[in-house]
């Protein structure tokens, strides 16, 4: 504190602009309680087929007694995996120093606490008895994978929502006096979660000690979110699942879910938010490279996971496969695999395609491409089980999804887009007081050896 | 149950008491076991029976598990009927001493699925419900084609055991795997795990769900069914309580099923009652089990199907289709 004119050893005019700028997001006008009703109302829409599903049961979606997993699940997986990208982001680029990921940490953050907090939830829509809920807990036992994932997941939300609030204090501190016509409560919140945050040294010191921890942390338990999630299938004995490079499959997966999710969400705050100057050209470019490099290796994984049995065509694995292949499922499999995986990487490669816009076609693309591919992962080893499925009805041998799963399935996205709104909206997005230490992006941009 | 109690003289509350704390004690005692004792309950001395049907006594005598000799008012007898809470610990502990063992001779299956209808009648289940189906079978073309009974195969190292998260489902002491349908929370991991697709799920209300409403939940007949919990194949361990054969068993026509005890290396054929020596109908048959490579450990064995003393061809020819 050696200047009034200081705040952390930095320019209180610096700190000002930088302010000034990321807080016009915060506020809430019409158009933001508009989308926040048309939310709701959606969710409610949806709630009503999920009391549907209450009253008649799991009849009401298009699972039966052979595929018995289907979208449920599969979304579960997709939603737990998208969560990966804030462990990507903040911990494993921001450990090994990538200065440029310092606007766009938030973003990641957000989508971590969202889709991890959802992905809790999505999880009960597929159990038979949700009043049952607390018998996980009460009578849990340690060898059943799915106690592992309860743990993990629940532990990876609450490092997630401490890795994105705990570095917003002095922001919150900053922002506290910045915000005039804005509603009194939001002030009043911003004044008790910034914990009397004066930008003291030994504060600074202690906070920064804090989130490295959290950022070491995050690491080992996002790994074994999306890997517990990955044995939830390769524990059992049947083709297609039965694979020892579940766990890595499935986390080289995630980032490609987690990145495009991330690139959608930067596009999206960039030209709503009117935050050209923070999120510019070069992050795109620099994200787009990132995006690539997750998906060689997710395609190096998606090579060993189908070449291999495929070299060997073992009995059930050739039935599985060849469903895939040339089968029931070979639309959808080669869609994921070639446009949602494969075309993609081959554009990546050109610098025109790396621009905000494109990279925003080929990230909608792959997210809708990695939900589908959690379908085709999920789905098909279920219908070709080691004994043939005979004496039932048609509708017991082939997995069709209903109107109403798909209802239910959509109110999970619905709560995604509620929980980021609201921490978008309510919260600086941009990191204030990191973003104003970076100085100008562009000339760090520049700094870099590309 | 409860409204008898009140009725009874102080003795008989006290007999209940004596007989539900210490049953295991007397059975070793007296040594007597079968029918009598079998529903694990009430031990009515041998000689009450006698005396009743002799001349009709205002008051009976009972002996006690710990060997007291008590006298009850005849009409006031009732046969010991265990409460849910009862039926929660026997089913969970199993049958002591016993080993189950079932042997199925696919040589001898024509596809008559009466084992299917006995079951569903017993388990209150929809015709495409199955506890056990009977699959029409061919390895390869050259290969003979077969029909095969397929129950739950009661797996040593059962798969959908391992990953249930609440214990709702279990391998009991005396071999058969069970669901208590008041544990299960519906995930149905076991089914995903389960290599012989043994188990079904109750999408909807049940069949019988209006009518079995409010009976005592028996974990060893899984009735009530529920909706959105896991229902299969139980071995009949409430006939087995009784022993009585499973209802698959007795059904069959056609001599299929042997069952029986491991321990005793015996097993009766539940169609002609006969009963045989274990390992001998194995080892002169070859007998084998399904899909031994995946480690489960099935207690479900079967003889190959061969020497059939029918015509195959004409009996599949039968079959219109297997979808329903």
């Amino acid at each position: 504190m050696n200047s009034q004119n200081k705040i952390g050893g930095l320019e209180k005019d610096r700190i000002e602009t930088v302010a000034s700028d990321i807080l016009r997001t915060v506020r809430i006008n019409r158009s933001f309680i508009i989308w926040i009703m048309v939310l709701f109302v959606a969710l409610a829409l949806c709630l009503f087929a999920y009391a549907i599903q209450l009253r008649k049961g799991l009849i009401v979606a298009g699972i039966r007694d052979f595929t018995s997993w289907g979208m449920y699940i599969s979304n579960f997986v997709f939603f737990v995996a998208t969560s990966l990208v804030g462990m990507l982001i903040s911990c494993v680029m921001g450990l090994i120093g990538f200065k440029w990921i310092t606007p766009v940490t938030r973003i990641a953050e957000i989508i971590a606490v969202a889709f991890a907090a959802v992905a809790g939830l999505v999880i009960i829509s597929d159990m038979g008895r949700p009043d049952r809920l607390p018998y996980v807990f009460l009578y849990g036992r340690v060898q059943s994978p799915i106690l592992w994932d309860v743990t993990v997941v629940t532990t990876y939300f609450v490092l997630s929502l401490l890795l994105w609030f705990l570095p917003m204090i002095p922001d919150l501190a900053i922002a506290k006096t910045k915000l005039p016509n804005r509603p009194a409560w939001l002030i009043k919140a911003y004044k008790i979660l910034s914990f009397k945050w004066i930008h003291h040294e030994e504060q600074t010191k202690i906070l920064g000690q804090a989130v490295k921890i959290l950022l070491l942390l995050i690491i080992p338990t996002a790994l074994a979110i999306h890997t517990v999630t990955s044995w939830l299938f390769a524990v059992n004995p049947r083709a297609g699942w039965d694979s020892t490079i579940f766990g890595p499959y499935f986390v080289s997966g995630a980032f490609v879910a987690g990145t495009s999710a991330l690139i959608i969400a930067m596009y999206f705050f960039r030209s709503n938010y009117r935050l050209q100057q923070y999120i510019t050209d070069f992050h795109f470019e620099r994200i787009a490279r990132l995006l690539f490099l997750v998906s060689v290796v997710y395609l190096y994984f998606n090579l060993n996971e189908f070449l291999v049995p495929a070299y060997k065509m073992k009995k059930f694995d050739a039935i599985h496969l060849h469903e895939l292949f040339s089968g029931n499922h070979a639309l959808v499999f080669w869609g994921t695999q070639i446009l949602g995986l494969a075309l993609p990487i081959i554009l990546l490669i050109f610098r025109k395609i790396r621009k905000p816009t494109p990279l925003l076609v080929i990230a909608v693309i792959m997210f809708v491409a990695s939900w589908i591919k959690r379908i085709i992962i999920v789905v098909p080893p279920q219908g070709h089980p080691y004994l043939p499925v005979q004496y039932v009805p048609v509708e017991w041998m082939v997995y069709k999804p209903t109107l109403i799963e798909s209802a239910v399935t959509l109110a999970s996205f619905i709560l995604v887009l509620i929980i980021v709104t609201l921490l978008s909206k309510l919260f600086p997005v941009i990191p204030i007081l990191e973003t104003a230490r970076e100085g100008n992006i562009n000339e760090i941009g520049k700094d870099e050896k590309p | 149950m409860g409204e008898k109690k009140k009725k009874i003289k102080p003795e008989e509350t006290t007999v209940q008491k004596i007989i539900e704390s210490s049953r295991r004690d007397f059975l070793k005692k007296a040594g007597i076991s079968g029918a009598a004792v079998v529903s694990g309950a009430a031990a009515v001395f041998a000689g009450y029976r006698h005396e009743k049907a002799k001349n009709k006594e205002k008051y009976v005598k009972v002996l006690t598990t710990d060997n007291r000799l008590l006298e009850v008012p005849a009409d006031q007898l009732d046969g010991y009927k265990p409460g849910v809470k009862e039926l929660q610990k026997r089913g969970r502990e199993g049958i002591k001493g016993k080993k189950w063992i079932w042997v199925i001779d696919l040589s001898k299956c024509r596809n008559a699925r009466k084992c299917i209808e006995a079951c569903q009648n017993a388990h209150h289940l929809r015709p495409y419900e199955y506890h056990i189906n009977t699959l029409v079978m061919q390895e390869s073309v050259n290969t003979p084609a077969y029909f095969m009974p397929k129950p739950c195969q009661h797996c040593d190292n059962p798969p959908c055991v391992s990953v249930c998260p609440v214990d709702a489902t279990f391998k009991r002491q005396d071999g058969p795997v069970l669901i208590d349908n008041e544990r299960c929370i519906g995930c149905r991991f076991c089914m995903a795990a389960c290599p012989y697709s043994a188990r079904m799920f109750h999408w909807e209300d049940p069949r019988d769900a209006e009518s079995d409403k409010g009976k005592e939940y028996n974990v060893e007949l899984n009735i009530p069914q529920k909706k959105g919990t896991i229902s299969k194949c139980l071995m009949s361990c409430d006939r087995l309580r009784e022993n009585k054969l499973p209802y698959c068993v007795s059904a069959c026509p056609n001599g299929v099923y042997y069952f029986g005890d491991e321990n005793e290396d015996a097993v009766t054929n539940g169609t002609t009652k006969e009963t045989v020596k274990l390992s001998e109908l194995l080892e002169k048959n070859g007998g084998y089990r399904l899909m031994p490579e995946l480690g489960t450990e099935p207690r479900i064995y079967y003889l190959p199907p061969k020497n059939r003393l029918f015509d195959f061809k004409k009996e599949r020819s039968e079959i219109k289709d297997f979808i329903i």
